[in-house]
């Protein structure tokens, strides 16, 4: 491989020719084509989780009830819908969306290259991907239904079929989470060297975009943590299928091994999804707010020190698991600390909005709107990495709304402001901003009334992964059920509005305005190509950078905005 | 992939690092992690369990000791092939690469009989978590030998055409860190007794 | 703040509403805050025709200020928190009181057995009373409880108590309780067990020494017959 940089730049890629439909949307080996396929391929498995907690949610605002389009809801397909729902939503809506789709589309874009630095590595992602949501919903149809072991997986109820009564599910279950870390793996690979080696001209690390640097550490993240992990899979899988008893107390084995690397794995995940979320608001806020982000390197620092510190800190889910006590006090301190850095990002993302010139377009609102949501989960947080008052609420509806706080702003209102604000790239047309905003806040309000109640009913001991609440006298009080009937209510409700969304998506498509190259004024290099940009994104001449990515406003120019590929 | 497809992104390096050894190490950090996980486990489940030196007494330290020589010999295979291939005699380079493969080859063939000997003496994946250990992490790594054995192969088939030559250092990297992990692998399942 | 909803029962209850009351105060007050000057922000800095917006790099230390201050008063919010929770923590599990009688939990498949010691006092002995979802303790008195389990994970949660511990297969877990006032309660498992997690509660009745004297008499003549179906299931 060359050791400096091609001469023959300028004069490559005369020789893209046409392809056929299967081999140009199918078999692509184009960053953009395949930004695409993660994308849907997320937002598909998004319907399929949303359609779950749609059957579950009814099952316990009405328990016994006929689900419509689905039926009687039993306590093992209740089990096994909560258990995928959780396992789609992080593993096949947020990082293929958040991570796959936007990295791929804008690594490339972004850095002034034509694509990524391995495209062939980059399709096979794609496809082992793919695979692996196949065999996720194999899962779902084979002898006794799909695993309900929930998301986090302990053994020995997994590890062994006459536990969970799932001998296929359990082992098809594993098989696709384990296939969807190779294909992280490769796409993250393929993500990290792009982003250190392909960078156009004059780029230095500190005129990357914040949403690059973001996917880029949570690659990073990922691949440094989801090895211990993968070992586990492993030998979880040979404790299913060989019989081995690695996580078998009877046989010498531990099942707090497991439960000791799915975490060392499952907290740096919760900043694996969250940072690309986080990067996505910090490139929509300044372009709305015609403002510099706040402390561009203070932002960078501590996401990394985030990162960093994210591996200190997994035991916060162990509290009561029967670890020493004692080791509960070091990880109370390191889940506290990680809340410094978490806290800072959200007071520069507010100091960055001081003296701006906000427009409230949908992607704005959006990005907005998962600062103010994204507050709740990190406040509520605290609650959970104290030690102390964590035994009254660790596995109560506390912690799940804690965490629907985070990933909802994280993997939905992520999603849907990268979405709308990049849609116009991605396919050449603006969005409808009515219809935007509609969706917007149809889907904003019902988000809150769906998980506050659920807060306090955590908050009256409300434990989780119970199918039916009668049962406890405790939480068979009506004014508990008039409140999981409006969380339930209230999801329909939210469901219902997404309808506006896909509508605008088709409607836009068809019928929306003409983009042009940079419809939203923005700075950064994937604003000066065509929209949608060719094959190749740029044309013959790659842009060389002048400047950092969020020059607005500048005092010595009079257009309030300075792209990064201007000389002057 | 022919060199004519291959992306503009890829002939860049604003690191000054090439692109493919970059993406090479990158590859080796998150095996690091993976391999690191299960010695993880298996140590404290051995500090905890003093039990095991009955069980590891019965592996055969004389076969691991051979097999870490067979392996550290291909890897001096595997650095002679790079150094043919930077002066760029393809043919001297695919030479050596193929004797690395062979190295792999041999090396699995005196693991199984390894491995064949011990099951017929009843020491099963199944029979104790030791001997769980020893098969898994040996045989995740045996995998690794497998693996990289048929992409040597693969490039020394292309270099002895003298094409794509910078790959012998990169499948070499490879191939040390495969080396490296059998080190580890071969005191603590092998010596510790 | 919890007692709306959940009774305090145990000792330590009252230790874990106060805290989480804290970190409720503490929290509460830089949320509060944060969404004021956010939203405050977004009215005040509306985009405005000709008004263009200011040139802030946060880069400078007169501006980092603004974030440098509010950062090092959250990390003293979080020294107060930390010491409450260890605190808590300290006394809920690390700490062992004398007890004055034990208890054996069992989990399994999706039920409780609870071990109750006989007239004598002494658990593991022939008058021992086994129950299968009922715990029978007596008020004000310390309790030591062994907890294990038969199969998977479960998890012994007595939310009036603010008590909850995993029990985990291969190991005997050892905590305590003291229960200060009479009444029954629910007991849950709170962590996912299979199939039938869902219907895996039980109660606990705390009683007055008379009542408690009362139940272990009754219980005496049959509780052979009680052990027996407790180790049959």
């Amino acid at each position: 491989m060359a050791e400096t940089v091609h001469p023959a730049e300028q004069a490559a890629h005369g020789e893209h020719h046409e392809e056929g439909w299967v081999k140009k949307y199918l078999f692509s080996t184009d960053h953009k084509i395949i930004a695409m396929q993660y994308l849907f391929t997320g937002m598909a498995m998004g319907l399929i989780g949303a359609f779950f907690a749609y059957v579950f949610r009814m099952q316990l605002a009405f328990p016994g009830m006929e689900v419509p389009f689905f039926g009687v809801v039993s306590a093992n397909e209740y089990n096994s819908l909560i258990t995928n729902h959780g396992a789609i939503m992080i593993f096949w809506v947020a990082m293929p969306v958040l991570i796959a789709a936007f990295g791929n589309f804008l690594i490339p874009l972004m850095i002034g290259a034509d694509d990524m630095v391995f495209p062939r590595i980059n399709r096979l992602s794609y496809q082992i991907f793919f695979i692996s949501a196949l065999v996720l919903l194999a899962s779902f149809f084979v002898e006794g239904g799909g695993f309900g072991g929930a998301w986090t997986a302990y053994p020995p109820l997994s590890a062994n079929a006459a536990y969970s009564l799932t001998p296929m599910g359990a082992t098809l279950w594993l098989v696709a989470v384990a296939l969807e870390f190779v294909a992280f793996l490769l796409g993250g690979i393929n993500f990290v060297t792009t982003l250190m080696n392909s960078r156009t001209k004059g780029m230095g690390i500190y005129d990357i975009p914040m949403v690059l640097w973001m996917i880029i550490i949570a690659s990073i993240l990922f691949m440094a943590s989801v090895g211990p992990l993968i070992a586990g899979a492993v030998m979880l899988f040979m404790d299913q299928q060989v019989g081995t008893h690695f996580y078998d107390p009877t046989r010498g084995g531990d099942p707090l091994l497991w439960q000791h690397l799915f975490w060392f794995f499952g907290h740096p995940e919760v900043y694996v999804v969250l940072l690309p979320a986080m990067g996505i608001v910090a490139d929509i806020m300044p372009v709305f707010a015609r403002k510099k982000l706040f402390a561009y390197r203070t932002i960078l620092w501590t996401a990394i020190g985030t990162g960093v510190l994210s591996f200190t800190v997994w035991a916060h889910h162990q509290f009561i698991a029967g670890i020493d006590p004692r080791m509960a006090h070091v990880f109370t301190i390191t889940t506290l600390l990680i809340s410094i850095p978490i806290a800072e990002m959200c007071f520069v993302y507010i100091a960055t909005l001081y003296g701006g010139s906000i427009r409230l377009n949908t992607p704005m609102l959006w990005a907005l709107a998962f600062v103010a949501e994204f507050l709740i989960g990190g406040v509520t947080g605290i609650f959970l990495g104290a030690s102390g008052a964590d035994i009254y609420f660790h596995d109560t509806y506390f912690v799940l709304a804690h965490f629907h706080y985070t990933f909802f702003p994280i993997a939905i209102i992520g999603t849907y402001a990268g979405v709308t604000f990049w849609f116009p790239k991605m396919f050449g047309r603006m969005m409808n901003d009515t219809l935007g905003k509609i969706h917007f806040w149809g889907t904003i309000i019902p988000f809150n009334l769906i998980f506050i109640p659920l807060f306090v009913l955590g908050a009256a001991g409300q434990h989780r992964r119970i199918y039916d609440f009668t049962n406890y006298p405790m939480l068979a009080e009506p004014w508990m059920q008039d409140l999981r009937v409006l969380a339930t209510v209230s999801l329909v409700v939210m469901l219902a509005f997404q309808l506006v969304f896909f509508y605008n998506v088709i409607v836009s498509l068809v019928r929306g305005e003409k983009a042009g190259k940079n419809p939203w004024k923005s700075n950064t290099l994937e604003w000066t190509t065509e929209s949608p940009p060719p094959h190749g994104n740029f044309g013959d001449q790659y842009p060389t950078v002048y400047r950092p990515p969020y020059e607005y406003s500048h005092p010595d120019r009079e257009e309030d905005y300075w792209p990064q590929n201007l000389p002057n | 992939m022919s060199s004519a497809a291959r992306p503009i992104a890829n002939l860049r390096s604003a690191t000054g690092i090439p692109t493919g050894r970059l993406a090479v190490w990158w590859v080796v950090a998150s095996e690091i992690v993976i391999f690191g996980g299960i010695l993880a486990s298996y140590i404290m489940f051995r500090l905890a369990h003093d039990a095991w030196t009955v069980q590891a007494a019965n592996t055969n330290t004389t076969i691991g000791a051979i097999n870490t020589f067979v392996l550290l010999t291909s890897s001096l295979f595997a650095v002679l092939g790079h150094a043919n291939a930077v002066d760029g005699n393809g043919k001297r380079a695919a030479f050596f690469l193929r004797l690395t493969a062979l190295g792999g080859a041999i090396f699995i063939a005196i693991k199984s009989y390894e491995w064949y000997t011990e099951i017929s003496h009843g020491f099963t994946i199944t029979s104790n978590t030791f001997w769980s250990f020893y098969y898994t992490a040996a045989g995740l790594h045996a995998l690794h030998v497998i693996a990289g054995a048929v992409i040597l192969l693969l490039i020394a088939r292309d270099a002895a055409k003298n094409l794509e030559l910078h790959r012998v250092e990169l499948i070499g990297i490879y191939w040390h860190f495969v080396d490296i992990v059998w080190i580890f692998l071969f005191p603590l399942l092998y010596i510790a007794k | 703040m919890i007692e709306t909803w959940v009774e305090a029962v145990s000792t330590y209850a009252r230790d874990v509403d106060n805290l989480i009351l804290l970190i409720g105060v503490l929290v509460g007050f830089w949320f509060i805050l944060c969404e004021a000057v956010f939203f405050g922000f977004i009215i005040k800095f509306r985009h405005r025709p000709g008004q263009k917006a200011q040139y802030v790099t946060g880069e400078e230390k007169s501006q980092k200020r603004w974030i440098s201050i509010p950062h090092l008063l959250v990390l003293v919010c979080d020294v107060f928190i930390i010491v409450g929770a260890v605190q808590v923590w300290y006394t809920i599990k690390q700490n062992l009181p004398e007890a004055e009688q034990t208890v054996r939990v069992v989990g399994q498949q999706w039920a409780w057995t609870f071990v109750h010691p006989g007239k004598d006092g002494k658990l593991d002995t022939a008058d021992d009373i086994a129950l299968v979802d009922e715990l029978h303790v007596q008020a004000n008195t310390t309790y030591h409880y062994l907890l294990e389990s038969r199969d998977v994970l479960h998890n012994f949660s007595v939310p009036v108590f603010r008590l909850k511990q995993d029990a985990v297969p291969g190991r005997t877990i050892t905590g305590w309780f003291n229960a200060q006032k009479t009444g029954q309660w629910d007991v849950q498992c709170a962590e996912i067990c299979g199939i039938g997690h869902g219907i895996m509660g039980a109660r606990i009745f705390v009683e007055s020494p008379d009542e408690h004297a009362a139940f272990i008499a009754s219980h005496s003549q049959a509780a052979p017959v009680a052990v027996a179906t407790a180790s049959g299931r």
